[in-house]
């Protein structure tokens, strides 16, 4: 069938499709076998890349055939070609139906196939309830069992909401007991995802599993016969094991605790015997039932002797032949790094890891020794290891830079005893990786150049010689015009910095910059006339030429025009007012912390000191985003805030203007890494909040979140309360408001940090301020994320904060009505949708909806009484929306008309969208 | 073996002679089992057709599919016996029709 060239093959395709498709449509029924053969002919051209449009029929009757071959293909096609919305669905389920009630362990073998490969919802729906009682009887064959577990775990992951948990759960775990090892495998996959979601159900899966792993390392290379692959005892089964018990903590039990222990000192013992056999898939299969139980013995924490000895294998590794094993270590090693017990047994293989930076070949092996490196850094190493980035940061890949540029500003900042080392530092890096400098890291050494006044003085001095360098990069340029703009005065004593030549030295970077940078530097100017009476007329002269007074830049005119006028009429007493040094910068997590984070996601920066820190930090880490500007930009003159120092360069980068306050503090907020999908009904949830502003948002086997909301034209205010249902506590709980880019220049979220503690059975609480700035479509997302005995969740629900919330009510006569109605009859004004009744047509239920929506009812106003109509005014901080509704109900339809008039099309729309859903 | 990071799940392709393999993985998968995932599976196909190569694979596409479905099914192992999954595959391959039945089937 390949054909030499694409056109060949598709000619020779187009063909054999002709012909298959005559022999479906020829009058002469078809026999299996030729069904059979053709049905197969399909499926290898769909599988070669082309779209196959028929033969869905075929494969079905192929599914009730009872020669086991023909069945198969028939089970085959199905499973790679049927979508989930094929009308064929009902067909293939009960041919599935047929099969599994068969008891012939072949065809229930094909079925349970199936049902894997495809699971989909409607599969879900059908079987469901029926795979596991197929699972526990007593009489299932053990291939057939093996094949269920694993169908019910595909089930289960797509559809977990339709897997009912009932009595089967706990014969279930009694698998694990099973003689025969296959059933074992395939049911300790399916436990590990359950204990996941319902970790109390399964807990007795604990003490079966550590006594099956037990028994497994114990045992001789061939007591397991056929599960023993290439000398190592069951590894796949053991794996599993592991997994599994890294579900819960060390078990209570100390008799199963002290098995457990042995096991893994097994475990260990056997890594340090020689090989059995030279294969790579012996020592694959060893080391990754060891790697496994390096996992388990980080997950549980507890046992000192074990984490050191651990560490120490791992430092093994780290010299091995094997990339694949480096690479590994260096990867264990990282979570290791963040134990109190092995920290500092990991330290002590430093310089191999900073070896294995200059000389691994793989570029992914190096950036796992950076992150190692990162997470073993303390203060007794860190100005060896900074170094040793900095180093690195030279050769190192370009698309590792940024992550490395931002580790080394942070372990800088973190474990500076003498702040000129960090300062030092910061400005090496801006000489090594400028480009890969972002705004929070030069943001963040002038937070700390300000707040500290030790330092000051030095920073002026070193940006000063590093601004002499013939070409500097544009950050050195912004952190130099800032730093001399305040502390210029500390150095302007030595004649070598005299004011005239500090101000020289940054006039002749002036032209080569951009934008921003430039309006940074007449910024750093206005404050030399301050602090430099003696080349005020220097300085004028500069702001009065051409080419700043009539720029074609419209922000560095204004400046330009505004601080010319402020230096020729201020008194020295107002100058030095308004030009004060700034302020100290409120404490708060590292903005640069949080870009790495979300750079690298939750989790995989946290170290030891900052998981204590954490508490603390993200209380101060992003209270009130506003409040670091907030002296410049609640100044109520308009030019006030181009005079803030501070503001002027963030509040000119900054794209949308609600954000402005947080690009300095806190990426952190709105970051959430890896945000979950939306959980499941969760779009039923958030249209039931579009007429009401309290309620119970979300709910699972975990957590509730209930909420309560008001609204005043354009301000909100949200509490939001996350319930613990359980009786263990969740850790980290991080819940996060996510705009879209489209929604947030419109739409103005405030949250306040919750504790990451939250208490089993205990209820914790969150604030949302909310403004609505202009009209908007989406609605944000809540993402929360925590850690629950020892899993990591992840759920995403839509926030109920929709356009009509800012409706305030209008009355008005008939008169009026109609007559504003007909002014808004352009049709890009009108919005009308007709849809079914999804409730009963009850006229008081539509009437409280109404008004629940937000609009004014206007009673009497539409001549037939039967029609609903609503008047009402949407308000945003940029304008107001007068707008018009009506409702009209057919009963004998069981259908509703309604119509939006509004002066903006967009909101016409919205509105429709959301009141159309509530019938 | 290359592997490359994408953001949630790595890629493995371990090479056997002329047959190449990609599989998913997740974060939190056992990568060194993963290559012996595959180094099984092509064991088992070595078993089934003799030494496999990739005419095998084309011209017996399904025979492939079902050995693999035999030794995972939703992307978790099922069972790690080669035994058990062989002797699968051969007890289905009874069930196919005899020669005198595949002979006396009409013409293509």
């Amino acid at each position: 069938m390949a054909g030499k060239s694409k056109e060949a093959e598709i000619k020779r395709i187009n063909k054999e499709l002709a012909n298959i498709r005559s022999k479906f449509k020829g009058d002469k029924a078809l026999d299996g076998y030729s069904k059979k053969k053709y049905v197969c002919k399909l499926l290898f051209i769909f599988l070669l890349g082309h779209d196959i449009d028929f033969g869905h029929m075929e494969a079905v009757n192929l599914l009730s055939s009872n020669r086991y071959t023909e069945k198969q293909i028939g089970y085959l096609f199905i499973s790679v070609l049927v979508n989930s919305n094929s009308e064929l669905i009902r067909l293939i389920n009960n041919a599935i139906k047929n099969d599994l009630a068969s008891r012939n362990p072949t065809f229930m073998g094909l079925a349970l196939h199936c049902i894997a490969n495809v699971g989909s919802r409607e599969m879900a729906e059908a079987f469901a309830g029926e795979i596991p009682k197929i699972l526990v009887a007593g009489d299932t064959m053990d291939s057939v069992k093996q094949s269920a577990a694993l169908c019910l775990l595909r089930l289960y992951r797509t559809s977990p909401d339709l897997v009912p948990m009932g009595d089967w759960t706990s014969r279930v775990v009694h698998l694990l007991n099973d003689q025969h090892l296959g059933v074992v495998t395939a049911a300790t996959s399916l436990i590990t995802t359950l204990a996941q979601k319902n970790p109390e159900e399964f807990k007795t899966s604990v003490s079966l599993a550590v006594s099956r792993l037990s028994r497994i390392v114990t045992s001789a290379s061939t007591d397991l016969q056929d599960y023993t692959y290439y000398f190592v005892p069951a590894p796949w089964l053991s794996v599993k094991l592991l997994r599994l018990l890294q579900c819960y903590p060390p078990p209570e039990d100390p008799a199963v605790r002290g098995r457990l222990t042995e096991c893994l000192e097994t475990i260990l013992n056997k890594a340090q015997e020689p090989p059995k056999s030279k294969k790579v898939q012996h020592s694959n299969a060893k080391n990754a039932v060891l790697f496994e139980a390096i996992s388990l013995i980080i997950h549980h924490d507890s046992e000192p002797n074990l984490l050191v000895r651990a560490c120490n294998q791992l430092g093994q590794f780290l010299q091995h032949r094997e990339t694949n094993l480096r690479y590994l270590a260096l990867e264990s090693m990282c979570t290791l790094a963040s134990s109190e017990f092995s920290h500092e047994a990991v330290k002590t293989h430093i310089e191999t890891v900073i070896n294995a930076l200059k000389t691994e070949r793989d570029v992914s092996v190096r950036q796992r020794a950076v992150d190692l490196l990162y997470a073993m850094c303390d203060r007794s190493n860190a100005q060896q290891i900074v170094a040793e980035m900095l180093n690195y940061l030279e050769t190192a890949d370009y698309s590792i830079r940024e992550e490395i540029v931002l580790k080394v500003a942070i372990l800088a900042e973190k474990y500076a005893v003498d702040y000129t080392w960090y300062v030092d530092t910061i400005l090496n890096l801006i000489r090594i990786a400028g480009d890969y400098v972002s705004e929070e890291v030069w943001y963040r050494v002038i937070q700390i150049v300000i707040n500290r006044d030790d330092v000051q003085g030095y920073a002026a001095k070193t940006v000063f010689e590093a601004l002499q360098a013939p070409a500097c990069h544009e950050n050195l340029v912004k952190v130099g015009g800032y730093i001399l703009g305040e502390f210029g005065n500390l150095i302007a004593g030595d004649p070598r910095s005299s004011p005239l030549i500090q101000f020289n030295l940054l006039h002749s970077k002036f032209h080569l910059c951009s934008v921003p940078t430039r309006a940074l530097l007449l910024s750093t100017y206005i404050k030399f006339v301050n602090l430099f009476p003696e080349i005020k007329t220097t300085i004028q002269d500069v702001l009065r030429s051409d080419s700043q007074l009539k720029n074609a830049d419209v922000e560095l005119q204004q400046r330009a025009v505004e601080y010319l006028r402020l230096s020729t009429i201020a008194s020295t007493d107002i100058l030095a007012t308004v030009l004060e040094e700034m302020p100290p910068f409120p404490e708060r997590e590292s903005s640069i912390l949080a870009k790495l984070k979300k750079k690298k996601g939750p989790g995989t920066v946290t170290d030891l000191e900052e998981i204590k820190k954490e508490r603390s930090s993200d209380m101060n880490g992003s209270a009130e985003p506003a409040s670091v500007n907030a002296s410049a930009v609640s100044t109520p003159s308009p030019s006030a805030d181009l005079l803030g120092l501070g503001a002027a360069p963030l509040t000119n980068s900054a794209p949308p203007p609600s954000s402005s306050g947080s690009l300095l503090v806190d990426v952190f907020s709105d970051s959430a890494s890896a945000v979950a999908p939306l959980a499941p009904g969760s779009d039923d949830n958030f249209a039931r909040f579009v007429c009401k502003n309290n309620g119970v948002l979300f709910e699972n086997q975990l957590l509730q979140i209930g909420l309560k909301s008001e609204f005043r034209q354009n301000l909100g205010r949200m509490f939001i309360f996350y319930g613990n249902k359980t009786s263990t506590q969740f850790l980290n709980f991080t819940p996060t408001v996510i705009c879209s880019d489209d929604l947030q220049p419109s739409l103005n979220l405030q949250t306040k940090p919750v504790d990451p503690t939250v208490d089993g059975g205990a209820q914790v609480q969150q604030v949302v301020n909310i403004e609505c700035v202009s009209d908007f479509m989406e609605a944000p997302i809540l993402n929360i994320q925590f850690r629950y005995g020892g899993t990591f969740q992840n759920l995403s629900v839509k926030l109920p904060i929709t356009l009509n919330k800012f409706f305030q009510p209008t009355e008005m006569s008939s008169q009026d009505f109609f007559q504003r109605w007909k002014q808004l009859s352009n049709p890009k004004q009108e919005v009308q949708n007709i849809f079914k009744a999804k409730h009963p047509m009850d006229a008081e239920i539509t009437k409280a909806k109404i008004i629940g929506f937000g609009s004014a009812l206007l009673e009497e106003v539409d001549p037939n009484p039967a029609n609903f109509v609503g008047a009402g005014i949407i308000h945003t901080k940029t304008t107001q929306i007068g707008c018009l509704l009506r409702l009209e109900p057919n009963l004998q339809a069981q259908m509703y008309r309604l119509t939006l008039r509004t002066s903006k099309e967009a909101v016409s729309q919205r509105l429709c969208e959301l009141l159309s859903e509530q019938f | 073996v290359c592997s490359c990071s994408l953001s949630c799940f790595c890629l493995y392709f371990p090479r056997y002679a002329s047959l190449y393999f990609c599989c998913a993985i997740e974060d939190q998968d056992n990568e060194l089992l993963t290559l012996e995932v595959v180094h099984r599976y092509v064991e088992l196909l070595d078993r089934y057709f003799g030494n496999v190569c990739e005419l095998d694979i084309i011209f017996n596409f399904e025979k492939a599919y079902f050995i693999l479905d035999e030794f995972i099914i939703g992307g978790e192992v099922q069972d790690t016996s080669k035994r058990s999954a062989v002797k699968a595959i051969e007890d289905s391959d009874m069930l196919q029709e005899t020669v005198e039945e595949y002979m006396n089937k009409p013409a293509f």
